[in-house]
């Protein structure tokens, strides 16, 4: 690496001030930086300092990503594949390497349109304001695709990247001082902006749409809803039997039936290309907790608000969203990838030890409340983290205020 | 009597190049050095000029908004130069010794038959007054101020540091007339922190307090928070333990000697060692060939709270460590020794690095590298696991960085040195100065609060 090293030093003087790509520097510093722990010695206070830094902490995110990604390009290549009617019904394990293939060409594509778009804009701004790539984008740029559904057009990624990353975060003034969540604000301005494409039964697998639109036949019978959006159908066409208006319980009865507790844990579900596996998701929040990069306050708390609305629900029952057993809740839809990766993100949860548990708790309640009581958005869990999000420097006041207060309380005895 | 106090939240941090348990002797330096910068926010008013001789206890310089308060010279000699930076600021007093360490002296009664008045202005007069430190501010203790107690830790827990009950083990007389003194001065207010079964559990005329566990449990804040935490209005002073014996030895023999015993350390030291030294004296005398490196970064002070020197400056007042370790002013490729290697060589209190898999008796050898660049604050809960204070580090800081008095306030401000945030800055993914924010805090609520 010695080579690399003296090019870099040959290179540095025509970035720096006054050098011929003095404009370029943060690009230059992006690239150095990268490849080399740069030789920033401390100036002042401790001299001495921890091996950690952000792009430690933010490659572990990364990483911790990495089995949703890999399940998520999976189960994408799977229901792709479903869709034709030749693999109608292969089996969830068989052709693995096709699926994976072809889940591959679809993803990818959305994750470079992610990082391209996100990071251009990032240096855009840094060029600007003179300063290298800050490593939050990192993430965000992962997260946005594992959000995304498998036909979404790669100019709506694009164009969430864009928006998220500009009004979400940078206007703000970058990396750490954004006040929602940047994956979240993509998601929720595709949700918004462009519904049909983001919600509905035609989205979540690629190239359904199509087929709908050319050749109806071939998809005839064919669901192409996530577990949440079919739920309500249960109730109406797929749960009559010889015309009778059926019990709610039935049709939760039918719906877990069709969509077994095992395949929603395991994600073989159609969903967004990252979310459907809470098992990967697990996966992921291993590393972050172990590593101690995302709270486990927050994430316990989180499932826990979602399970103890989940159960208040069901005691009041009545539709299939009512009776729902609380656990399956966990188990669909975005519910355990918001928990792990969304609400964790430190910049917007709550930063107080106990506001992280009740921030978590709120954001599980909501979830599940806005995903069952409010038939228009069936997956709850973003807006309910982006909702927490706003609520969480009113939740650290009154910790912070707590704290206050018992030294107030103090100094009124001495 | 006594009670014990478990400090849980905080940080060992496990440096390679721990003084050895013996005592050297050198002689004394050539010239020694006072400097004004030791002593935060000081304007000083200079009594001597250039070429005038001094005596060991010849007051050199006053605080100019305190002129009571007095700096004495450690040595006898003449003034070799003063030494000025840009705007004629006073930066050092330079004395050249005259290697016979003649000594002022000064007229002590017995210490039982010294009034609180008399004890303040043989304190005073003495010059060894600039020792006692007071919270809040982390200054010079104003002798006008009557403090809520006076603490002292007879041990020091940060990294590489001396081990006071080694040094003094032949000086517990000394201690305890500097202990009795003290109680003069503060009647039944003398606050004494030591590890369980340590020799200065003995003492007497003192409140006894056990602290166990990790750093900075040894640190003066700390202690004080735990034993009787700080309001606004109340003022607590601090002394370092070397320097009650030297008040003892004052009331022994009427001279103040300027003697102290500091520990030598660090990975870049051939012989890590302790030795008896005169204050301010020069590093080099302690460093000559003793030196294993050559990219070497000396510090006055230890690893987390003392101030960066050249080999041939002096050491600083307050100080009773010298510590060299490598300088980290080198590139490091990213997957070897760089941010995403495997990190064994790391001292690390997060698990982002295996420093928690290692033995705790793996000693580690660190360099000055920052390991990484500055960010904005993105991780939270990591400063709180070692900081054992009732306050919210990273809001405190915050407030500090954005010059939010009452948010200062109402944090806790009057509670904390810098010294105290030193493990909060090892530890943070921003690579912020925080010790340096929060020095920042303390100036500004000096001049809009005090």
């Amino acid at each position: 690496m010695k080579f690399l090293e003296k090019y870099l030093h040959k290179m540095e003087p025509h970035f720096i001030k006054g050098g011929k790509y003095e404009k370029w520097n943060p690009l230059f510093e992006t690239m150095a930086t990268f490849a080399f722990t740069p030789k920033l010695v401390t100036n002042k206070g401790s001299h001495i300092r921890d091996g950690v830094d952000l792009k430690r902490t933010m490659m572990t995110v990364i990483l911790a990503l990495i089995p949703c990604l890999i399940f998520g390009i999976y189960n994408t290549g799977h229901w792709e594949m479903a869709v034709s009617e030749a693999n109608r019904n292969l089996p969830y394990f068989d052709a693995m390497g096709a699926k994976f293939l072809t889940g591959l060409g679809i993803v990818m594509p959305v994750v470079i349109v992610s990082y391209g778009v996100g990071l251009g804009i990032e240096f855009l701004f840094g060029m600007i304001r003179g300063h290298s790539l800050h490593e939050g984008f990192l993430v965000s740029g992962m997260l946005i695709p594992l959000t995304m559904p498998a036909d979404v057009p790669l100019w709506m990624v694009g164009l969430a990247t864009a928006f998220a990353v500009i009004i979400g975060k940078e206007i703000f003034g970058g990396t750490g001082m954004n006040v929602v969540n940047i994956a979240l604000t993509a998601r929720a301005f595709l949700f918004f902006a462009y519904p049909t494409s983001m919600s509905g039964d035609k989205v979540w697998m690629s190239g359904l749409g199509d087929k709908m639109a050319t050749n109806p036949e071939s998809v005839d019978g064919f669901s192409g809803a996530t577990a949440l959006g079919d739920l309500a159908s249960f109730m109406s066409d797929k749960a009559t039997v010889a015309g009778e208006v059926v019990q709610s319980n039935v049709a939760v009865q039918n719906f877990t039936g069709e969509y077994t507790a095992w395949e929603s844990f395991m994600g073989m579900i159609p969903g967004s290309i990252g979310e459907t596996s809470t098992m990967a998701c697990l996966i992921g929040a291993l590393v972050l907790v172990f590593t101690g990069v995302g709270s486990l306050r927050i994430i316990l708390s989180f499932f826990a608000g979602g399970f103890i609305m989940g159960l208040l629900l069901n005691v009041i029952g009545g539709n299939p969203y009512l009776d729902l057993p609380a656990y399956y809740h966990l188990i669909i839809g975005g519910f355990a990838f918001g928990a792990i990766f969304m609400a964790t993100d430190p910049v917007t949860a709550s930063q107080t030890a106990t506001g992280k548990i009740i921030y978590g708790f709120l954001g599980g309640f909501l979830a599940i409340m806005i995903r069952v009581l409010n038939p228009a958005y069936p997956e709850g869990v973003f807006l309910a983290i982006l909702f927490m999000n706003i609520m969480a420097p009113i939740i650290d006041h009154y910790i912070v205020q707590g704290n206050i207060n018992r030294r107030l309380k103090r100094l009124k005895t001495v | 009597m006594s009670n014990t106090i478990s400090i849980r939240k905080g940080l060992n941090i496990r440096l390679v190049g721990e003084s050895t348990k013996e005592i050297k002797d050198i002689p004394v330096s050539n010239t020694v050095c006072l400097s004004p910068l030791d002593f935060h926010g000081l304007i000083p008013k200079m009594l001597v000029k250039e070429g005038e001789s001094v005596q060991v206890g010849d007051a050199v310089f006053q605080d100019k908004k305190n002129e009571k308060i007095k700096f004495v010279s450690p040595t006898s000699g003449t003034i070799k130069q003063i030494v000025r930076a840009e705007k004629r600021k006073i930066v050092q007093i330079i004395i050249e010794s005259d290697s016979k360490h003649s000594c002022k002296k000064f007229n002590v009664k017995k210490i039982a038959d010294t009034s609180r008045e008399e004890m303040l202005n043989i304190l005073l007069e003495s010059g060894i007054w600039p020792s006692f430190k007071q919270r809040p501010l982390d200054i010079v203790a104003d002798p006008s101020n009557e403090p809520k107690g006076i603490f002292i830790s007879s041990f020091d827990s940060s990294p590489l540091a001396p081990d006071y009950s080694f040094i003094l083990r032949d000086k517990m007389e000394q201690v305890q007339m500097g202990l009795n003194a003290l109680n003069q001065l503060a009647k039944g207010k003398v606050h004494l922190s030591s590890r369980k079964n340590s020799d200065f559990t003995k003492m007497q005329n003192v409140i006894h307090h056990n602290i166990d566990g990790v750093h900075p449990a040894g640190n003066i804040g700390t202690q004080i928070h735990h034993i009787d935490p700080m309001n606004k209005g109340e003022f607590a002073w601090s002394i370092n333990i070397q320097d009650v014996a030297a008040i003892g030895r004052l009331f022994e023999t009427g001279v103040l000697d300027g003697k102290k015993c500091i520990a030598v350390g660090g990975s870049e030291i051939k012989n890590p060692a302790y030795y008896n030294i005169h204050c301010g004296s020069l590093m080099s005398d302690l460093l000559k060939d003793n030196v294993a490196g050559e990219n070497v970064r000396y510090i006055s002070g230890n690893v987390l709270t003392g101030d960066q020197k050249n080999a041939d400056d002096y050491i600083g007042f307050y100080h009773n460590q010298i510590t060299a370790i490598p300088e980290g002013n080198e590139y490091k490729f990213f997957l070897t020794k760089g941010w995403l290697g495997l990190g064994f060589d790391k001292f690390s209190n997060s698990r982002l690095f295996p420093t928690f898999l290692l033995p705790k008796s793996k000693k580690f050898t660190l360099d000055t590298n920052t390991n990484g660049e500055e960010r904005a604050f993105v991780v939270t809960g990591e400063l709180e696991k070692v900081f054992p204070f009732d306050i919210l580090p990273m809001h405190l800081t915050k407030a500090a960085i954005t010059n939010d008095i009452d948010g200062m306030e109402n944090l806790g401000i009057y509670e904390v040195a810098p010294e105290d945030f030193a493990l909060c800055e090892y530890v943070c993914t921003t690579k912020i100065n925080i010790q340096d924010k929060i020095r920042q805090g303390l100036d500004l609520i000096a001049s809009e609060c005090m």
